[in-house]
């Protein structure tokens, strides 16, 4: 074996070493991993193709969640999804989406993941635009003829982005 | 005692000879109706039930949405420090999967050498730990920022329980996985109808993290996440993913609808503390305590629960005058870090109306707060992680109630 081989191997050999320790657990496939990763961070980095209006959102919101979240997001059944800040400093505080949401992105990334209740992952992605260009309308937030893309979104801003502060009694 | 032994036994002195023969007694006279049973037990069978004289049972409040509801532990029908699987606490937001474990898996991904699955046999051949561990909702206890406060343990304290959980390092899957530098933090995500996800910092993943498939010496119970779950010691429940299927390691957190709408706690100038991760030490004592009856004056034990996220606790103090006087509890051993510990106190009631307070300290040196010194601190409106004294009157009748603090 010449030096140069010797030395090829040997960090072959580490390296493997270092690999794995058990060899316990298979490789994921990059499909699997694509489709199993549905996570959608603040900066909305992994946000879907696709886009949706503010009016295609109502209708959507009309048959979807409307009778769970009110006329309008009002709330009803369940949790309001409109609010502003201000009702953050009253007794009790109303908490909303409008109000208290840091991110947009969350938005989205919530209703996909998660609503409607009883039947999530039924929405298109351009429905998942749709809506989240509704909630945020009817919060002020966007005007009513705002449609949202995987750029447009990350850009809005959220009325309580700068509420939120780390909590002192933790480890950072 | 075979009869050699006995013979040799009451050779051994007439005053331990006639000790050792009235505390044998019945076996001298002669086989009677009423010296036993005198019908037949139930055969063995495959999985135990408990008695039918037993009822404790969860607490469950009516829900429109029972998917996304919770039930809570009867905590003054437990013993010792372990609670039983059945009665673990739930606090659901999608209803619990039925999961078949063959087809369920682990996928370790994001910021690493190498994305891996692992299958519930590769999970299982790998090195497992136990440990005991409470699980707390950070909800718990939240209707004690009003001065009124539940009226039984169960319904202001029961969203907490604890149990043995057996499983795999998740530094070691991590590992396996290769970590890249860039990495802090982990999300993970159960496989319940919400993908709920919980963003946590890669240094907990790293120092005590559990991917925990079981409970109390059998596999996790359905409603604890079977069959596997996230397990991070101390830390608020819901970061604890049930079914747990995918962890990504990332850069940052993912501010996701449960770390920001949710289990974020408001403080009073509008502001909300965000990753308020630790569960702060607390105490209750659960006997007697609200909805119970003492039974007249005399000895009775005063027996309770203390944990704390951030280690073990180290002393419970007791007062029977409403907070005049303080003396310390007995800990039941060993106490383990971030588990329930199990306080007892012994108390001679004199008939007359007391107040029963526990108040506890863990190995940091924090000490529980009273509910004005809590207000103090976070205000009246934070609504989760709220730990303050628990207060229960014992009326002259002997009835136990919760007493405005
Ligand atoms: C069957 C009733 C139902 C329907 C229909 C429904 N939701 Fe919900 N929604 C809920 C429940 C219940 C929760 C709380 C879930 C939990 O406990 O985590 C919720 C929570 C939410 C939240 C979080 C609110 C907050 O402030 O934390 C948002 C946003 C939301 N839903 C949006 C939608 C949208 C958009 C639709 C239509 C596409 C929809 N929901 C349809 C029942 C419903």
């Amino acid at each position: 074996m010449s030096k140069l081989s010797l030395a090829v191997f040997l960090v072959f050999a580490t390296q493997t070493l270092c690999a794995q320790s058990y060899g316990i657990g298979r490789p994921a496939t990059e499909a699997e991993i694509e489709s199993l990763d549905v996570t959608i961070g603040p900066e909305g980095r992994e946000l879907p193709d696709g886009s949706g209006s503010v009016q295609e959102g109502a209708q959507v919101y009309e048959v979807r969640c409307k009778e769970c979240h009110g006329e309008s997001g009002a709330g009803g059944d369940h949790a309001a999804l409109v609010g502003n800040p201000e009702q953050l400093k009253q007794a009790p505080p109303i908490k909303t989406v409008g109000s208290f949401w840091p991110y947009a992105t969350t938005l989205f990334d919530y209703t996909r993941r998660a609503m409607p209740f009883e039947e999530p992952g039924t929405l298109t992605d351009d429905q998942i635009y749709a809506v989240t260009a509704y909630v945020l309308h009817i919060n002020g937030i966007v005007d009513e003829n705002a449609t949202l893309d995987r750029e447009s979104l990350p850009k809005v801003e959220m009325p309580n982005r700068g509420g939120f502060v780390r909590d002192p009694r933790s480890k950072p | 005692m075979k009869d050699s032994s006995r013979r040799a036994f009451l050779g051994a002195g007439a005053f331990a000879g006639a000790a050792w023969i009235s505390c044998q007694a019945p076996e001298a006279e002669s086989p009677g109706a009423d010296s036993g049973p005198s019908a037949l037990g139930a055969p063995v069978r495959r999985y135990g039930e408990r008695s039918p004289y037993e009822t404790s049972a969860r607490g469950v409040r009516d829900s429109q949405t029972p998917e996304a509801a919770s039930s809570r532990t009867p905590l003054d029908k437990t013993y010792g420090i372990i609670t039983p699987s059945a009665l673990h606490f739930e606090r659901h937001h999608a209803g619990v999967p039925e999961i078949d474990p063959a087809t369920h898996s682990l996928t370790i991904h994001g910021l690493v050498d190498r994305p891996l699955v692992f299958s519930l046999d590769d999970l299982r051949r790998l090195p497992s730990v136990s440990r005991v561990h409470f699980v707390e909702c950070s909800g718990n206890s939240g209707g004690e920022w009003s001065p009124a406060g539940a009226p039984t343990v169960q319904l202001s304290h029961g969203l907490a329980s604890c149990s043995e959980w057996t499983g795999v390092p998740l530094r070691i899957l991590l590992e396996e996985a290769g970590i890249k530098p860039e990495a802090k933090w982990i999300l993970a995500e159960g496989a319940d109808a919400c993908l709920m996800q919980r963003s946590a910092t890669l240094e907990k993943a790293l120092e005590d993290g559990l991917v925990a498939y079981g409970q109390n010496g059998e596999a996790l119970r359905p409603e604890q996440g079977y069959p596997i779950r996230l397990i991070l010691p101390g830390w608020e429940g819901n970061t604890n993913v049930k079914w747990l299927r995918r962890i990504k390691l990332t850069e940052g957190p993912q501010y996701v609808k449960d770390e920001t709408s949710k289990y974020t706690e408001l403080m009073e100038d509008g502001t909300a503390w965000i990753f308020t991760f630790e569960m702060d030490a607390k105490s209750v004592i659960t006997s007697p305590s609200g909805g119970h009856s003492i039974d007249g004056a005399g000895f009775h034990e005063i027996s309770g629960l203390a944990w704390s996220g951030r280690g073990k606790i180290t002393s419970v103090e007791v007062s029977t005058d409403g907070g005049e006087t303080w003396t310390e509890a007995t800990l039941q051993n060993p106490v383990y870090s971030r588990a329930f510990t199990r306080f007892r106190f012994p108390w001679r009631w004199n008939g007359k109306e007391c107040v029963l307070q526990s108040r506890c300290q863990d190995e940091t040196g924090y000490m529980q707060p009273s509910r004005e010194a809590l207000i103090a601190e976070r205000g009246r409106v934070s609504a989760y992680h709220c730990n303050r004294i628990k207060t229960w009157k014992v009326g002259i009748d002997g009835s136990v109630s919760n007493v405005e603090a």
